[in-house]
């Protein structure tokens, strides 16, 4: 390093843009690797959006075409039976409607439990800071594990109860530490120090103006843990028995998976055959339906993403 | 300013709302996180129905010899850390060549679009990959099952396979959280002073030169962290995938330790026996984490700890 810092100071001043730089010295071995380069890249894209695809088109497409392979790059025997079938199914509607709940309870109590503690972690005069940080971290290393964590849980009475899933799960250490660092890092002291002479305490301080500047980062946390309620399906499996309380997860689990009949009637696992294919167009139907509000915002909020996570990467 | 000596109670005091604002998370983390620490002693107990998680008679390392001599032992481990091990080692290599490939993107638009087709697996839930996998994989029909036999990879069943369990978790592991994971390398890189790259360029550095000593050398930071937190989870391979992927002919292969401890203790209410495998394999994990720690403190001199 310390000899190319000498370089830097020699080069220092050629203002030159960088592309346009580039250009200029370009060797044969560039051609190449930048050929190599887009190659590489076109081979990411498709190999990571191919399969997404996939299912949209299999989804609206005769089965029997899917799996003689006659099908892939547009749909083929255009069908909404598969639609049709998951917006009669009463388990969908129950599973999907549950995970709303429980996904926008959850992450109202996340988000009321972690900001403020990440606000106050954040402040230097707050004397216990290093120790409260200590002993939540030290939850990242450590747990009791399965056992131990079910039985706390049925003394609580938490067992076959759906506030199971927006409790125990109020704080994540790591969400916590992203928003702690963002206010260290974002929120200019002074804002602290023009709030302390108008008089206004920690509560409406945070309230007032330290929360209306930070809507990126809930946004990101708020997202963070919305994305995990919905796709929770740990919690289902162990804490639920209850039919009506099964998460959306829980239900794609028994539609997808143990390949449960169907209100077609198509599901048995057994007889392959004409059942067996309607039940797959039902399968890939269920995918874009359960993923499909993810898919329908996630371009939105992408953009916060990066911010996201470099923020908690600088003090993680 | 503060006057300086208020000892504790007295900043207590001075600060109550800073207190006030981090207690709900406090009481939230003692009771949900630091609760069934507390109920770890059951590892050594019998545990007794009748008197709850801490009443019952000690009985010393009884469940952990019981879990060492069971024939299990050597197949448990042998599978956890052969499918951990490959999706640490795949699952770090791939998003620092990810990064240092958009790195190399100079559109920003095309970059933008890269990376938020590479983010988009990541938030898709397991149930949903696994059943996809599944559909892929389905012998004879499935559409990667044709696309591979195109290739010259055949198999049967794939997911039937014991051989190819691995393998198939893996690669998809990679193929969700390889843009995720990236980001991180990305950040690292992009804070990287382009004089740098100027002044290596007129050393004479070539493309492939320049990611060889200065893109490299850039995120080997972030890399060594990472590379300690991910050892910390060697044994701790993710329940939920493994778990769906299982089935009745792959299980030789897929059975690990976490999915072991759900059967036994939540479905057959071995709850002592269950305690103390949990236990053993977080004192693995905290020995791999702190092994990783050392290692990289004396090679690159950086660590978490």
């Amino acid at each position: 390093m310390g000899s190319a810092n000498g370089k830097i100071q020699a080069s220092g001043s050629a203002n030159i843009p960088e592309n346009k730089h580039r250009r200029e010295q370009r060797t044969p071995t560039d051609w190449v690797v930048d050929i190599v380069i887009w190659l590489l890249v076109a081979f990411v894209i498709v190999a990571i959006m191919y399969p997404l695809w996939f299912v949209i088109i299999a989804s609206v497409s005769n089965q029997t075409l899917v799996n003689n392979g006659q099908v892939f790059i547009v749909p083929k025997g255009f069908s909404w039976y598969g639609y049709e079938q998951i917006f009669a199914d009463d388990r969908i509607w129950n599973g999907y409607m549950n995970t709303i709940v429980y996904s926008l309870v959850g992450t109202l109590i996340n988000l009321v439990v972690t900001l403020p503690a990440a606000f106050a972690l954040s402040r230097h005069e707050f004397h216990g800071r290093r120790l409260v940080m200590l002993f939540f971290t030290i939850t990242m290393f450590v747990n009791g594990g399965l056992i131990p964590t079910y039985l706390l849980y049925k003394q609580l009475g938490l067992i076959d109860n759906w506030l199971v899933f927006v409790i125990p799960s109020a704080v994540n250490v790591y969400n916590l530490i992203i928003a702690r660092s963002f206010f260290e890092t974002s929120i200019p002291e002074e804002l602290h120090d023009a709030a302390q002479i108008d008089g206004l305490g920690y509560f409406r301080y945070f309230l007032k103006i330290v929360l209306p500047l930070s809507s990126a980062i809930v946004a990101v946390i708020g997202l963070y843990y919305l994305v995990q309620h919905w796709n929770d399906f740990f919690t289902g499996l162990i804490y639920i028995n209850t039919y009506d309380k099964q998460p959306l997860q829980m239900v794609l689990r028994d539609i997808l998976l143990a390949n449960s009949a169907f209100a077609g009637g198509s599901g048995s696992t057994a007889g392959a055959g004409y059942g067996q294919e309607l039940a797959d167009q039902i399968k890939y139907g269920v995918i874009i339906a359960s993923t499909l509000p993810l898919l329908v915002i996630y371009p939105f909020i992408q953009k916060y993403f990066n911010k996201g996570v470099m923020i908690g990467a600088i003090k993680g | 300013m503060a006057p300086r000596k208020l000892g504790f109670i007295g900043t207590v005091k001075r600060y109550w709302q800073l207190w006030a604002m981090a207690l709900p998370a406090i009481v939230f983390v003692a009771i949900f996180n630091y609760g069934p620490m507390y109920g770890i002693q059951l590892a050594f107990r019998e545990f007794d129905f009748t008197k709850g998680l801490t009443g019952g008679e000690w009985v010393g390392l009884k469940y952990f010899k019981q879990f060492f001599d069971s024939p299990l032992f050597g197949t448990l481990m042998a599978n956890t850390v052969r499918i951990s091990l490959w999706t640490l080692v795949m699952g770090f290599i791939f998003p620092i060549i990810l990064a240092l490939l958009i790195n190399q993107i100079r559109s920003s638009k095309v970059k933008g679009f890269v990376q938020t087709i590479t983010y988009l697996p990541h938030f898709i839930s397991t149930v949903v990959i696994v059943s996809m996998i599944n559909l892929f994989l389905k012998p004879d029909a499935g559409v990667l099952t044709r696309v591979l036999g195109v290739i010259g990879i055949q198999s049967d069943n794939f997911m039937g396979d014991p051989n190819l369990f691995t393998p198939i978790y893996w690669i998809t592991e990679v193929w969700q959280h390889v843009g995720w994971n990236s980001i991180i390398y990305l950040a690292a890189l992009s804070s990287v002073d382009t004089a740098l790259y100027e002044a290596a360029k007129i050393d004479g550095a070539g493309r492939l030169q320049l990611i060889r000593y200065v893109d490299l050398p850039a995120i080997m930071p972030t890399c060594g962290v990472l590379l300690i937190l991910n050892m910390g989870n060697v044994l701790n391979v993710g329940f939920e995938k493994v778990f769906l992927m299982q089935n009745t002919l792959n299980l030789d292969a897929s059975e690990v330790i976490s999915t072991y401890t759900y059967k036994i203790g939540i479905l057959q209410s071995q709850f002592s026996y269950s305690t103390a495998i949990g236990l053993f394999n977080m004192l693995i994990n905290f020995a791999f984490l702190v092994i990783a720690n050392q290692i990289s403190r004396k090679v690159s001199n950086s660590g978490i700890f």
